[in-house]
């Protein structure tokens, strides 16, 4: 896989919760600690820092750009704070009135951009809209049937529909209607809903009993993905039509993303994305392939999981004789100009869980992962 | 390595990989707090897994015991005789006295059967790679039965010229 064009931001040293590009992939936002760094991504060979948001007193959890470039991030203080960009280039902050006791855990923008919602852990969703009156933004809460932290939502594309899941092991699939700033003519014909979608309705539940990290709509297959802890990716319909596949690895996977009708991709914390594909026609759901996972042999071992087996015999190996495993390496450095690397390495980009994906285009997938930022 | 003790380390290693899938998770019951989840007595048992209890014989286990950002570790070490058990307790003891220095050990093992305990937070995954915090458990594991067994071996060898030190004022 090694033929994989990837293109590396090496940004910060800290874990990266969560990042997002602009409508035209030029400017790109990423969490760090308690800031957002806002890098010009214009020239992919020498990101630039533009900005840095820094209003949040604790770790900021998720960042998302509006159609219109107004960025949204929330954080572990009970905040979320909307910044406006202005002419010269600096962000004008705008703290939400979220009215949750508990952190932010995850933000979405609608596709319009009027409204985005916000899930917490203190099991409320807040779908917050711009209030004209009074200048500042305002939410409505979704509280029925939330029993344990949001970890992950998402927008259909009709801009009401809003898919939610957490640490129960549940999604839930709700109507965000605000009165005023959606039409009845979004959701004609959706078939989520019977006709009538009054603001905090519960459409549709999903029970998958273990901790749902991810969530993404397909709108035109009006298809929901999710990814959970017991390493499975699910692909569920109004219809309760259900298909599964689990990572082959074993290890769940944080983040999926729809790239086509046919094709997800996938990433967590075994550290490189997976590809898989999906037939509408059929309804299945299979794993295709790895992305990014170099396999070499003789240089660098692999730890993970699924090599695991040649790592064990290599110990055994070197068990019986220490001396020879010595030998060889000197002979590797004598003969062949070898130096083996860092003995377990991962064969990946990514050296550590990855945390979220976005989209780029057709062909083309970003990652944030808990130690750099890349894209592929 | 003797052949049981592999496939004992294999099963270690292979549940720890599963376990140590942590995310950064603030509290739901305690507000602004970001806590282990795993060693607060709480409602919200939905973030805590299922432990797994590793035993190769009444004196070697391994309790693993996951939640949504932290993991504990124990391990109870081979404790053959008294002259172990008070090796292990001194050992153990001398580490969890250091215990910030070693990041993941826990102070105190979390009871009394089980000589030492190691916690793992979402921190520390995201500040160190999970595979070689893999590695090092494992490692220790085989490496603290070796530094036991030294000195046991040790202490006896010590024992024995004392002892011949002492009676020989006594033979005439």
């Amino acid at each position: 896989m090694s033929k994989d064009a990837v293109n590396v931001f090496k940004l910060v040293k800290t874990p990266i919760y969560s990042h997002c590009f602009n409508h035209d992939n030029s400017v790109l936002a990423i969490t760090t600690e308690n800031n957002v760094l806002i890098f010009n991504v214009s020239q992919p060979s020498k990101p630039q820092l533009i900005a840095t948001l820094a209003d949040h007193d604790k770790t900021v959890t998720a960042v998302d750009i509006s159609v219109h470039g107004r960025i949204v991030t929330c954080s572990q203080d009970r905040n979320a704070i909307v910044w406006e960009p202005l002419s010269d280039g600096s962000y004008k902050p705008t703290l939400v009135l979220l009215r949750i006791n508990r952190a932010a855990t995850s933000a979405k923008w609608a596709p319009n951009g009027f409204k985005f919602a916000c899930g917490s852990s203190a099991r409320i969703v807040a779908v917050c809209y711009y209030e004209h009156e009074n200048d500042w933004w305002v939410s409505k809460h979704i509280k029925s049937e939330i029993k344990s932290s949001i970890t992950s939502l998402d927008w259909h594309d009709n801009g009401v529909v809003l898919a939610c899941g957490g640490t129960e092991g549940i999604v839930n699939v709700y109507s965000g209607f605000i009165k005023g700033l959606d039409k009845k003519e979004q959701v004609m014909n959706s078939p989520w809903g019977e006709g009538k979608y009054p603001f905090g309705l519960l459409l549709k539940q999903f029970y998958q009993g273990s901790w749902i990290h991810g969530i993404k709509f397909n709108a035109s297959l009006e298809k929901l993905a999710f990814v959970s802890h017991d390493a499975r990716l699910t692909i569920a319909d109004a219809q309760n039509n259900i298909a599964t596949v689990s990572n082959p690895s074993g290890l769940p996977l944080n983040d999926i993303v729809w790239v086509s009708d046919s094709k997800l991709v996938g990433a967590g914390f075994d550290c490189h994305p997976v590809e898989f594909s999906y037939d509408p026609n059929a309804g299945a759901v299979k794993f295709s392939k790895n992305i990014d996972k170099i396999v070499q042999s003789g240089v660098a071992k692999n730890i993970s999981l699924d090599n695991f087996d040649n790592e064990d015999d290599d110990q055994e190996n070197g068990q019986q004789t220490f001396g020879i495993s010595a030998l060889r390496k000197f002979k590797d450095m004598d003969l062949k100009g070898k130096v083996s690397v860092v003995d377990n390495e991962l064969g990946t980009t990514h050296q550590n869980t990855i945390t979220q994906l976005r989209v780029l285009n057709n062909s083309t997938v970003s990652s944030s992962g808990l130690d750099v930022c890349f894209f592929h | 390595m003797s052949q049981s003790l592999k496939p004992y380390l294999t099963a270690v290693r292979y549940s720890l990989t599963a376990a140590l899938n942590l995310s950064n998770f603030s509290s739901q019951e305690v507000e602004r707090h970001n806590r282990p989840e795993i060693e607060v007595a709480h409602q919200s048992m939905e973030l805590l897994l299922n432990p797994m209890h590793i035993s190769r014989n009444e004196h070697e286990q391994v309790l693993i015991e996951p939640s949504v950002n932290s993991v504990r570790v124990s391990i109870k070490v081979k404790q053959s005789d008294e002259i172990e058990e008070i090796l292990v307790h001194k050992f153990t003891r001398f580490l969890e006295q250091r215990a910030e220095n070693f990041y993941i050990l826990r102070r105190v093992p979390i009871n009394n059967n089980y000589s030492i305990s190691f916690l793992i937070t979402n921190q520390h995954t995201e500040t160190m790679k999970v595979n070689k915090l893999v590695d090092f458990i494992i490692e220790f594991m085989e490496e603290v039965d070796k530094e036991i067994s030294e000195m046991k071996l040790f202490l006896n060898a010590r024992a024995r010229f004392v002892a011949e030190a002492y009676l020989s004022e006594f033979v005439y």
